[in-house]
């Protein structure tokens, strides 16, 4: 393999990877916050994108892109209002069952409201071709927002999560639910508030990614089971780890382009997220006892 | 005790209300025609605009006041593309509705699972589907409207011997399209010279494809791609190809046969050259082309009615319902004179192509039904080759 | 608890006969069919009912184990085998008995696997798999069991539409009939075919298998082992300190959950001629996982009621477009509202669940 393949392929890796990241740290949010998986969190990043680009036809791109958000947000809200609130301990599987029956109902609400056919949101920066050269390796820009929206999300959230009062409250409520409860936080909102965050996020990383990979009524599916992949893969609850974890992912997959048909590029990942879960389902860099701590 | 009893009257109840005979009696004066389509699920891109053209269809009749003065009631069956489904709803419309045809369904495995149930109902089955197996070995009652994907293949590869182009890659996509698509270009590459260097399935859901373009690209010895596959990827795969800086030609299928798909690909999208019916030039065709009339009436009613662009996949769905509709016109409502009707039809001007069937040919099309275009500023165009 | 069993199986066969009866003096045989395959579909549910009721544990990949069933019994009865005819892993099957030579459509000679040979290997296949599949998966609990089934399903959905000897995209079809008994004396074969006139006999053969199923799956409940089960279900740590091998029930309940769902892929193949990768896909194991909480995860019979009842509705396409929809609605509602399932619904407990949700 000569060295410009092997770059070509690193940066592919990034490209997929970045994707796959930006997917996962929307999950280890609700996850820290309520010990759920949400298997909607796909269903976010569709709406994001179908969402702004219905937007772009009234307003320009940053204020469509804000605007589904927004709006992704007080969906999520919805959600968590709607179906979790009133639920008293319901036990892991019942909630596994209610956010995949969630999924269901966002995407076929998707697919009656859009139709089945394909969109996108146009390029931040240039078009479909242009790129910039790194000696005689080629990436698109909008790669480079993704990678930059991903490193900006985790960042904020740590900011958030550490600095402010409110973030300080939901790491509160991760930790120990009842002493929370107990120094007077208001925990049923703080499992809202992470549902909005995890919305808005995703949200945003459907905008962002929607040049490379179009959005469709159904892109959230498989998003989704990349996206818990990867958070699996890292750790779950660990936002770092699951970029990482999903950059690595990404790397790998497309270094098994040489290797492998193309037609099992799936199952690959899907092999390794079995194996990890066989040997070390904590994650690759996770344990039990950072798993119990629940840090974001 | 209670259980029990509570148990025996939930299922005769549930019992009841399934068994009860369909109360609505054929009205005197109504033909039934079966549809089974693929509206959701992942060939709705194929299933939606087929029923949207058939329903378009069904209603103006009906407003002109039917066929002979019969109304025309089609019964669309949504089958998510599973070929289970399609069994089950075949074999309800053929014993429970006695639709005199059925039209699609919409991928090749469901058309292959209804093709014996069609064959030994003896009810008429007009698949939208490409396969070749559908129509070879032929079936009496089964015949298909998409042209030929061996014709696509050939004209691609007439062109490349006009180009000088001998060794190409393939990539397409992992569905029952890329799949038929696929088998006939490896299949016929060799009688033209050309040598597949590399044949990749991707998954028609990926998200990007740089890893297998960089893969292409690093093979010198590819001199053009073909890809078989319908949005997103074709337009991921051609947008990859730019952006990693190769020129070679791309080849798409007629799949890439819808003015949005060339718009997502936007600039990528320039010099793509693709087989496709003569729907998407229809301005630009003569004024005495026999299929000019019926294209414009089709692209003005779609685009009307459905705010949408009209493809070539609901072209599919269009021609198989106008057959249907002609038949009836001959053999009212009786199935052997319907199949008859069809098979007798010639020079039948439809959105795919000019049809004439034989009891040897149930597709109709020759090769002339495929005209090459190229996208020129975003605009398809006529390839007049280079 | 005997007699109500007995008298529950009994007041299954009567109906499953009057149903019959009815659609003869209707005149509305075609509903048979649709209700053959509703009860293959019904063995899967039950076999997955007992899993999750009974032992506890999620799956949310059981289509898998019905897709092994049916595309290698597809795979093998399909498969021309002529041009291996000198290897000995074909002679090895003549020996045994478990060729058979017909003609393909094109006049050829097709040598394949026999019906019932296929059928073995089918479930046996599934059943290994689930054993080996099984040992890691059942350590896991929780969101990580759920994500090993899923990721399990998945897999089995990608090489199967990966692989050109399972047929791609397209499935395999032409699968012919499977000859339980050969034609004897004048009575005709007892075969598992889609064939019109057919279609009573395969409508016994299929609630036939589904309620011998059902009583294995009532006895092994009302056993020992059973009650292990049912303490599993409650709580794991209390049934271990009794000194019950959890481990090894679980295991043993997921393999013959896995060949329930193999059982029921294999007949419903060669019932409907043919199968399809939508078989093994995410949104089939979903569905089976929405009718077995709507039935009630600890309820079987109305695991069995719902669930045959509900996929017969989507057989006939009733719910039009919104198939898939109605299915998460329904696992949404269920969840929600009864996750106990329908059938111990009470009206009154409901109407005040929602106001003690409204008034929180």
């Amino acid at each position: 393999m000569s060295l410009d393949l092997f770059f070509q392929y690193l940066f592919a890796g990034i490209t997929y990877g970045s994707i796959y990241a930006i997917v996962a740290i929307g999950f280890n949010i609700i996850y820290n916050a309520t010990g759920i998986i949400n298997f909607a969190q796909g269903e976010f990043v569709m709406l994001g994108g179908m969402i702004s680009i219905s937007l772009l036809q009234f307003m320009p791109l940053p204020y469509a892109i804000a605007g589904a958000v927004a709006i992704t947000m007080a969906i999520g809200a919805l959600i968590e209002i709607l179906f979790i609130r009133w639920l008293d301990s319901p036990s892991v599987l019942r909630m596994i069952i209610i956010t995949i029956g969630i999924s269901i109902l966002l995407r076929e609400s998707a697919l009656h409201i859009w139709g089945e056919s394909i969109r996108s949101l146009p390029y931040f920066y240039g078009n479909e071709i242009t790129t910039f050269s790194l000696g005689s390796v080629h990436l698109s820009p909008q790669v480079l927002w993704v990678i930059t929206a991903c490193a900006v999300m985790v960042c904020g959230l740590s900011v958030f999560f550490k600095g402010t009062p409110l973030g300080r409250e939901m790491r509160a409520c991760a930790a120990n639910r009842t002493a929370a409860i107990l120094c007077g936080i208001n925990t049923r909102n703080m499992v809202t508030l992470s549902f909005m965050l995890s919305a808005g996020i995703g949200a945003l990383a459907g905008c962002v990614m929607s040049p490379i990979t179009y959005t469709q009524y159904d892109s959230g599916t498989s998003l989704a089971i990349k996206g818990f992949t990867v958070a699996i893969l890292g750790g779950l609850g660990n936002s770092m780890a699951a970029v990482t974890a999903g950059i690595l992912l990404g790397i790998l997959e497309a270094f098994s382009v040489s290797v492998v048909p193309l037609a099992f590029q799936d199952a690959i990942s899907i092999t390794i997220l079995l194996i990890i879960l066989f040997i070390k389902p904590h994650g690759l860099f996770g344990s039990s006892e950072a798993a119990r701590l629940k840090d974001f | 005790m209670k259980k029990g009893i509570k148990r025996i009257v939930l299922g005769s109840a549930v019992s009841c209300l399934l068994l009860v005979a369909p109360l609505h009696s054929a009205l005197a004066g109504t033909i039934k025609v079966g549809a089974i389509f693929a509206v959701t699920g992942p060939a709705s891109f194929l299933g939606g605009p087929e029923a949207r053209s058939a329903e378009m269809v069904v209603e103006k009749i009906n407003k002109a006041g039917g066929i002979n003065g019969d109304t025309i009631e089609l019964i669309i069956k949504d089958s998510a593309g599973s070929s289970e489904k399609a069994v089950s709803f075949a074999k309800q419309l053929i014993e429970e509705e006695k639709v005199v045809a059925i039209i699609g369904p919409s991928t090749s495995g469901e058309s292959m699972a209804v093709k014996k149930i069609a064959e030994e109902g003896k009810t008429l089955l007009i698949s939208c589907a490409a396969a070749e197996v559908i129509v070879d070995p032929v079936a009496g009652y089964v015949f298909k409207t998409p042209q030929k994907d061996s014709f696509a293949a050939q004209k691609i590869f007439e062109e490349m011997q006009r180009l000088k182009i001998s060794t190409i890659a393939i990539a397409a996509g992992n569905d029952g399209f890329g799949k038929a698509g696929k088998d006939q270009l490896e299949k016929m590459a060799p009688a033209f010279g050309i040598k597949v260097a590399a044949a990749e399935t991707y998954d028609s859901k990926a998200t990007d494809l740089s890893a297998l373009v960089a893969k292409l690209k690093a093979d010198a010895s590819i001199q053009a791609v073909i890809n078989w596959s319908v949005v997103p990827a074709q337009a991921i795969i051609a947008k990859n190809m730019r952006q990693a800086g190769w020129q070679a030609p791309l080849f798409q299928s007629h799949g890439f046969g819808n003015i949005k798909y060339a718009e997502a690909a936007g600039a990528a999208a320039e010099g793509i050259i693709f087989p496709c019916g003569r729907l998407l030039i229809v301005d630009s065709l003569a004024a005495n082309h026999p299929q000019k009339a019926l294209l414009l009436q089709y692209k003005n009613e779609y685009e009307a009615k459905y705010k949408e662009d009209a493809s070539a996949f609901g072209g599919y769905g269009f021609d198989a319902i106008n057959m249907v509709v002609a038949a009836i016109k001959q053999g009212g409502n009786d199935r052997a004179k319907v199949r008859d009707a069809v098979e007798g039809l010639k020079n039948f001007t439809g959105v795919g192509g000019i049809f004439s069937f034989t009891p040897q040919d149930h597709n109709g099309l020759d090769i002339d039904s495929f005209a090459m275009l190229t996208v020129k500023d975003g605009k398809f165009v006529p390839y007049k080759g280079q | 608890m005997k007699q109500r069993k007995n008298r529950a199986l009994a007041a299954l066969c009567l109906l499953v006969v009057c149903i019959h009866l009815v659609t003869v003096l209707t005149g509305s045989q075609y509903y048979l069919t649709q209700l053959t395959m509703a009860a293959y579909y019904g063995l899967v549910i039950i076999g997955l009912g007992t899993l999750m009721g009974y032992a506890g544990q999620i799956s949310i990949g059981h289509a898998g184990f019905f897709a092994i069933g049916g595309y290698l019994s597809a795979a093998l009865t399909t498969r021309n085998l002529a041009s291996f005819q000198g290897d000995w892993p074909v002679r090895w099957l003549d020996a045994l008995k478990m060729l058979k030579t017909t003609q393909d459509l094109s006049g050829d000679q097709l040598l394949t696997v026999a019906p019932w040979a296929a059928c073995l290997c089918a479930v046996a296949a599934a059943a290994l798999i689930a054993l080996i599949i099984g040992i890691p998966v059942l350590k896991l609990k929780g969101h990580y069991l759920a994500m090993a089934t899923l990721g399990f399903g998945t897999i089995i959905y990608r090489i199967l539409l990966a692989s050109p000897y399972f047929g791609e995209a397209d499935g395999i079809s032409e699968v012919p009939g499977f000859t339980l008994l050969p034609a004897l004396g004048g009575l005709g074969p007892i075969m598992i075919s889609g064939d019109a006139d057919l279609r009573v006999l395969n409508y016994y053969l299929a609630w036939g298998v589904l309620i011998a199923g059902m009583v294995l799956l009532l006895n092994l409940i009302g056993a020992r082992v059973g009650r292990a089960l049912r303490s599993l279900h409650s709580s794991e740590d209390a049934a271990e300190a009794c000194g019950i091998d959890t481990a090894r029930f679980k295991l043993r309940v997921f393999v013959l959950s896995a060949v329930y769902a193999a059982i029921g892929g294999v007949l419903l193949t060669h019932f409907n001629g043919g199968i399809g990768p939508s078989e093994a896909s995410v949104m089939k194991s979903v569905r089976y996982v929405a009718l077995v909480a709507v039935g009630g995860m600890t309820h079987l019979w109305g695991t069995l009621l719902m669930g045959v009842g509900l996929t017969f509705l989507s057989l006939r396409g009733v719910f039009g477009t919104f198939d898939d929809a109605v299915f998460g609605m329904i696992l949404i509602l269920v969840m929600l509202f009864a996750p106990e399932g329908i059938l111990s619904l009470r009206l009154k407990l409901v109407v005040q669940r929602i106001v003690q949700g409204v008034r929180s």
